[in-house]
């Protein structure tokens, strides 16, 4: 018999800090850096009390200025160290964009593989909390179409607190998207949480009916809908994406291959979205195993409105997912 | 005005063989690409060799270094080699970034020059961060940011002195202005045309320097790069210079007059510093001479070099996209 475990109340929040805590703890060229991280605490408080712990050299507030300081990221791991770069929002990891895209993800190729940048940056994506058009959209499907980039997408407590180390120890930029409406979820972490891989998709339930393939702010409601599902006897899979660069075909290929129907679920918005490649790559590689055409539940079509039952019809649903699953499973027999 | 050192005859060679090499070289890469042997973008520096050659002077080799597009002179001052300079123009496997840059992206990691960048304005926070990490680790390097008076109405500038200022980072910004930002002129683009005074809003010592006067320029750059690096502060220079030729090999250059363009050339760096190494009994005919001729040999060796060298194998096309190997 094994050990019982220990394991603590936590929440996503508090499993980032901790991640925050220990890479800082662990290496000193880990720096933090971003607007409100040090005197505020972050903007959604992921940060707070590590000014205190660890001084301004290491919590770096910084200007608006959101260009220079993922610039200034990008040219600090060129020059050994190990930046942690929060950007408040994915909109406004916009004006950043030119770092992100013609620099970060250039320099090694362009270099000839002469310069690695073993950056972090971290910024909050979606929507659900009536914050509208500007602080709302889920963008990381543009990321994900970027070579040089890696994407993760923490949807657990676990990768919450796992997934920083493994990515401040990659000599490549990662980026990391935190679901605004996570931060306060709370679970039972073990006490020796620690590291995760960050490659690879995982499977969150097993079914055999049909696949629900889904990422970040998504995965709890396509585990709300699975659970809905069984109470009315389909088995449903759900796989967590979690690593939206590389993607992982190789997982959601072998779960539609058991399940042969596939429903993914993607906050972005359906055109041209990160749910429209996982479908291609499905057609590409399981064409011959679909008894149904691969359905998508993604965001409407629409910048993000601020009225409660507005936002909410424009985002996937546990509901929607359930709904589109058995439209499937009727259309099948 | 050259207001440090008396000039001596090896220093004043030095810099001539410098600015000379670039000349040639760049006048050469024109031949080439006539010839269709170099293809993209092609800007060159000619006219302004003075400005990298004078700053390059009080760089240290453990200095970093980060240049725009029409950085081939900056890469050969810095001491990259013509051959792998060339190499790269050749798009060879043998080019300082492996034939996957080009002229616009000349890397050299061991001699701590980062680009090559094309984005106007965007190599300015990589210099921050640059900056950032010698002054978080404790060393006294020095960053040295090159970019073009286009790129101060970019936000990246302003955004990157403030923070620069806001830090105290050791980071020199060197403003080539030439005047025009592509095809247009700085005073239909800036409402300030005299670019030292934006320093001033940062409270950055800044100083305007005749960049068709090497000398000057180097006497600049000596006492800026002193400031950045014991004085904790960034400094700026505004090095006023001219390109002779158009933006780029697809430009018409309709925008200026001849007149204008033969009157700076009247002030070509050079032919400047030849004449008062001349006239000061410094050197001769004969030393131009043989300048030229050792230059010629090197860059003949260059192409020589660039057009023996090897294609990347396309099975390889999708290398160094990520880091290969372990962290660094």
């Amino acid at each position: 018999m094994s050990p019982p475990v220990e394991t603590a109340t936590t929440t996503y929040r508090e499993a980032l800090r901790e991640a925050i805590r220990e890479a800082l703890r662990e290496d000193e060229r880990v720096f933090l850096m971003g607007e409100d991280v040090g005197a505020y605490g972050g903007c959604f408080g992921v940060s707070r009390g590590l000014l205190e712990e660890f001084g301004p050299e290491r919590i770096m507030d910084t200007p608006l200025s959101e260009s220079a300081f993922v610039g200034a990221g990008i040219g600090a791991a060129l020059a050994g160290m190990r930046p942690i770069v929060e950007v408040m929002t994915i909109n406004f990891s916009l004006l950043a964009l030119d770092q992100i895209v013609n620099n970060a993800a250039t320099i090694t190729h362009m270099s000839g593989g002469q310069l690695a940048i073993p950056l972090v940056i971290r910024m909050t994506t979606g929507a659900g909390r009536q914050v509208a058009a500007q602080h709302s959209h889920s963008l990381e499907g543009w990321y994900a179409h970027v070579p040089g980039l890696k994407l993760l997408a923490p949807a657990t407590l676990a990768d919450a607190r796992g997934m920083l180390g493994p990515a401040l120890a990659d000599p490549n930029p990662v980026l990391i998207f935190e679901h605004g409406a996570l931060y306060n979820s709370e679970g039972e972490l073990p006490s020796d949480a620690g590291a995760v891989p960050i490659e690879g998709a995982a499977i969150r339930r097993s079914g055999a009916e049909v696949t629900i393939v889904a990422y970040g702010g998504t995965l709890a409601k396509a585990l709300a809908a699975a659970e809905q599902l069984a109470a009315e006897g389909i088995e449903a899979e759900v796989v967590d994406l979690r690593v939206l660069r590389p993607l992982d075909s190789a997982t959601v290929l072998e779960s539609v291959a058991r399940t042969h129907r596939a429903v993914i679920v993607d906050e972005g918005w359906r055109s041209g979205s990160l749910a429209a490649e996982v479908s291609a790559r499905i057609m590409e590689g399981a064409f011959y195993e679909l008894d149904a055409p691969v359905a998508r539940v993604c965001s409407a079509e629409v910048p993000l409105p601020y009225a409660q039952h507005l936002e909410q019809a424009a985002l996937p649903q546990a509901e929607t997912v359930v709904a589109e699953v058995r439209r499937m499973m009727g259309a099948d027999g | 005005m050259n207001g440090g050192a008396p000039l001596d005859r090896d220093h004043g060679l030095h810099l001539l063989r410098q600015m000379l090499l670039v000349r040639r070289f760049e006048e050469r890469c024109v031949e080439l690409y006539s010839a269709a042997k170099i293809r993209g973008f092609l800007h060159l520096y000619i006219g302004e060799e003075a400005v990298a050659t004078g700053v390059m002077e009080a760089l240290r080799p453990d200095d970093a270094i980060v240049a725009t597009y029409r950085e081939h002179g900056h890469a050969l001052i810095r001491g990259v080699p013509a051959n792998e300079v060339m190499a790269e123009m050749f798009g060879k496997v043998e080019g300082c970034s492996r034939g996957r840059g080009g002229s616009m992206h000349l890397f050299d990691a061991e001699r701590r020059f980062y680009g090559g960048n094309a984005i106007v304005g965007g190599g300015l926070p990589l210099a921050l961060g640059l900056a950032l990490a010698e002054k978080k680790a404790g060393r006294d390097n020095v960053t040295a940011c090159f970019f073009g008076d286009g790129a101060v109405a970019e936000g990246e500038f302003h955004e990157t002195m403030n923070l620069a200022a806001l830090w105290d980072l050791p980071l020199l910004f060197c403003c080539e202005n030439n005047r025009y930002a592509m095809g247009t002129a700085i005073e239909r683009y800036e409402s300030q045309t005299d670019l030292a005074l934006k320093a001033a809003a940062y409270e950055m010592p800044a100083w305007s320097v005749d960049g068709m006067d090497v000398l000057a320029v180097e006497d600049a750059a000596r006492k800026a790069v002193a400031e950045v690096r014991d004085g904790g502060t960034p400094c700026f220079l505004e090095l006023r210079t001219y390109r002779f030729r158009a933006h780029s090999m697809y430009d018409p250059d309709l925008y200026r007059s001849k007149e204008e363009i033969a009157d700076w050339r009247e002030r070509d760096p050079i032919p400047a510093l030849t004449a008062r190494l001349e006239e000061a009994g410094l050197a001769g005919a004969g030393d131009v001479e043989e300048l030229e001729g050792s230059i010629a040999e090197e860059i003949e060796a260059a192409v020589a070099f660039g057009e023996a060298g090897s294609e990347e194998p396309v099975s390889d096309l999708e290398r160094f996209v990520y880091w290969e190997g372990a962290a660094p």
